[in-house]
């Protein structure tokens, strides 16, 4: 009895260092970000003033003028860029992991190979992918359209994320920011995959071989059903970068002509840190909050839930 | 067992005891430098004859890390440890273009109450409403008084680093903002001469156009260069006059002058490279020498980057004020302040009586690649570029820089960028309009 109680007091003691630090530098400075969103903050100077929710209302309104333009284009941009990202990343790392799981020659390389891009930083990939997506001009193209240029494809060539061309509210310029995001990510979910792969057990394919199932079908009807759990996690984990994407946009483009590729988290960095309005981009950080919280939040409940339950 | 147990609990107690230790001692290991050198001249006496030549710290806080700027400091250092060898000048620089990273790292030390001992700020309203009206900055006038230099600077000059009748910096140098840089050969051999106005402008363009050049190089990736260029327009079409009270909230925002600026904003856009919101100005700049582009509205620190290719001005480039401004000189400036609370206000005091004087700015200057604050700089060292803005700067109209901190806060720069992105994409320009005379109530120069 006393022996329990004594293991308990140690494991609190042994955690208390990191509670205590989350409480302050995590919960304390979400709770004074919060605050900060809420006040008159403009300029060098801290102003607590209560205006309650007017920082939110300017980034919404009509009254913010062009903040709430811009605002409005980030969430759009944010929108779809996560979708595709997300989309992109799945489907090429199952893909890819489907093919490595042939046992093909030389897998270590491939693998290697694939995963190599996720241990970049996003900064690196961001000028690296601004060269090749460099769009030149007419007559002096750069990149990519040098390339299209040379194997005679002209009419490939067009400006990438200077492009202020849009479906709706969809900025085509978004595009090669995907390409670059997803390239550099997709290594991950090809790991996660292969290694839920491997994890199938060769006799359920062996079982269902034999009850006369083709490839397709096992693919289809067994293993790609067993996935289901990698590929949550996966968006889970990719999401949440995808929400709070900065250094990457930022090395590579900046928030844009038009901000066709701006993102709140830029928003925020130009308006806290070069525009001194400390008020409005607390503002800004509490939205991002909440949106990284919307697709955190669900996944961290269900799979407590489960560990609860077991 | 039990030994284990004994060893995560001592394992825990060091991490939480280093964890602790480290917060305490991060805010406390800055003040300790200059804390030590108070207390041990304190004891001697000879502290007190002479403060200003008595050695000891002096941390200077900058964002001249590269090239020129960065020898043209270390020789107003070299200036300054000539006068009091003692001295242990803290060199404290930020990397990062335009100041930006600097400028963060800055308001994070003094927010914190650990300002240095002086620090570079674009002279004007960046210094004036983000660090005056916080009452973090001490007045420079007893400065400027006690050495004579009110008749050794211009009063255009006077008026910018100027508010509520105080001086808050010292400027080190002048850049002229309002240039038009232009390939000599292209000009030539097209049989053009270089634009005055608006009018010479367009239609040299037509021409340039007619011929498969580039009549206008710009590079506005990441914005600052098209608010450049449109304050360099709006100056072209108003008038010093009525664009100085732009920023002051007598020239109207929502008047026809503006109108026609953006107006000719936006016909000139038709004449720039179609990549420019992908490049920056040393790209524009380069197209320029290669002779694909035959003019560009930027800085005179473009001069500098022509001379570190090995090219000769008037020769290999020529170079007139932008169209329309004949006769205006827009200025932006580097200069130092004194902070409230420095460690070591006396020698801060002997660095900016350095960074004020002759010898200081004609030390700083050819090496940096721009012009002294002062009028009276010994026209020996400049080249024949820097002799005609010297030249300009004694004799034009002064006026101050938008886009490089000089004319209006740096929350109104933020929010005036903000409607330039959108009008750079769309060229419309009652929403731009609307949008910049919003930004000026926002503000509060500007009445609703």
């Amino acid at each position: 009895m006393s022996q329990a109680r004594k293991e308990r007091w140690t494991a609190f003691l042994i955690l208390l260092p990191s509670i205590i630090l989350l409480a302050i530098f995590v919960y304390g400075f979400i709770a004074w970000t919060a605050r900060v969103s809420m006040s008159a903050w403009d300029g060098i100077v801290p102003d607590y003033t209560w205006v309650g929710f007017e920082n939110y209302n300017r980034l919404f309104t009509k009254a913010g003028g062009v903040s709430a333009i811009r605002f409005r284009i980030d969430l759009w941009n944010t929108f779809f860029f996560t979708i595709l990202f997300l989309l992109g990343c799945v489907v090429v790392g199952m893909f890819l992991a489907i093919l490595l799981d042939q046992h093909v020659r030389g897998e270590g390389i491939f693998r290697t190979a694939y995963l190599f891009p996720m241990s970049l930083s996003f900064v690196v990939t961001g000028v690296v992918w601004q060269w090749i997506f460099a769009p030149g001009a007419p007559g002096r193209p750069r990149g990519i359209n040098a390339l299209l240029g040379t194997l005679g494809l002209e009419q490939l060539q067009w400006p990438w994320f200077i492009s202020t061309e849009s479906i709706g509210p969809f900025h085509l310029a978004l595009i090669p920011l995907i390409i670059a995001a997803a390239w550099q990510m997709t290594g991950y979910t090809m790991a996660m995959y292969l290694a839920g792969l491997r994890g199938i057990p060769e006799e359920l394919r062996e079982a269902a071989r034999v009850d006369g199932a083709t490839e397709v079908h096992i693919y289809r009807s067994i293993i790609m059903p067993m996935l289901r759990p990698i590929t949550l996690s996966a968006l889970i984990v990719l999401g949440h970068i995808s929400l709070k994407i900065f250094d990457l946009i930022y090395t590579m483009t900046g928030k844009g002509p038009g901000f066709v590729t701006d993102v709140p988290s830029i928003f925020m960095f130009e308006t806290t840190f070069q525009g001194n309005h400390y008020a409005q981009g607390a503002a800004i950080s509490i939205i991002m909050l909440f949106m990284v919280a919307f697709v955190v939040v669900p996944y961290l409940v269900t799979s407590l839930r489960g560990e609860v339950e077991r | 067992m039990r030994n284990n147990r004994v060893w995560y609990l001592m394992f825990a107690l060091a991490l939480l005891s280093v964890l602790v230790l480290s917060a305490c001692a991060a805010p406390a290991a800055a003040p300790v430098a200059p804390a030590e050198e108070e207390a041990a001249p304190a004891a001697p006496a000879e502290e007190e004859a002479a403060p200003a030549e008595g050695g000891g710290e002096l941390e200077i806080f900058s964002w001249w890390t590269a090239g020129g700027e960065a020898e043209g400091l270390n020789a107003m250092y070299e200036v300054l440890s000539a006068q009091d060898p003692g001295l242990e000048i803290i060199n404290a620089t930020v990397a990062g273009g335009a100041g930006s990273n600097a400028k963060a790292v800055l308001a994070t030390r003094m927010q914190s109450g650990d300002p240095p001992d002086s620090f570079q700020v674009h002279a004007g309203h960046e210094l004036i409403d983000t660090w005056v009206v916080a009452d973090a900055m001490e007045s420079v006038t007893f400065i400027f008084e006690e050495n004579g230099w009110m008749d050794a600077y211009p009063p255009g000059v006077i008026d910018i680093i100027s508010s509520d009748g105080e001086i808050w910096s010292v400027p080190v140098n002048i850049h002229r903002s309002n240039v038009l840089w232009y390939n000599k050969g292209v000009f030539a051999d097209n049989g053009l001469e270089p634009p005055v106005t608006f009018d010479d402008f367009f239609a040299a363009a037509d021409v340039l156009q007619e011929a498969g050049i580039v009549p206008m190089a710009q590079g506005d990736d990441g914005v600052w260069a098209a608010v450049h260029l449109f304050e360099d327009v709006l100056l072209g079409v108003m008038g010093p006059e009525l664009y100085s009270g732009l920023w002051t909230g007598e020239t109207d925002w929502n008047g026809p002058e503006v109108t026609a600026a953006l107006e000719t904003y936006a016909r000139m856009m038709d004449y720039v490279n179609e990549d420019h919101a992908a490049i920056d100005w040393t790209q524009a700049a380069q197209m320029v020498v290669d002779g694909d582009a035959a003019t560009l509205i930027m800085g005179d620190w473009v001069a500098g980057y022509f001379t570190s290719l090995g090219l000769v001005p008037d020769e290999d480039y020529g170079y007139m004020p932008s169209p329309g401004t004949d006769g205006s000189f827009m200025m932006l400036s580097d200069s130092f302040g004194l902070p409230k609370g420095a460690p070591n206000r006396d020698n801060a005091i002997h660095w900016l009586t350095v960074a004020g004087s002759l010898e200081g700015q004609d030390a700083f200057n050819p090496l940096k690649g721009s012009i002294p604050a002062r009028t009276d700089g010994d026209r020996s060292l400049y080249d024949t570029y820097l002799l005609s803005a010297m030249d300009d700067f004694a004799s034009n109209e002064i006026t101050a820089s938008l886009a490089h901190g000089a004319a209006a806060s740096e929350g109104w720069v933020t929010a005036f960028s903000d409607a330039m992105t959108l009008f750079v994409a769309d060229l419309d320009v009652a929403t731009a309009q609307a949008n910049m005379a919003q930004a000026c109530v926002d503000v509060g120069v500007c009445a609703e």
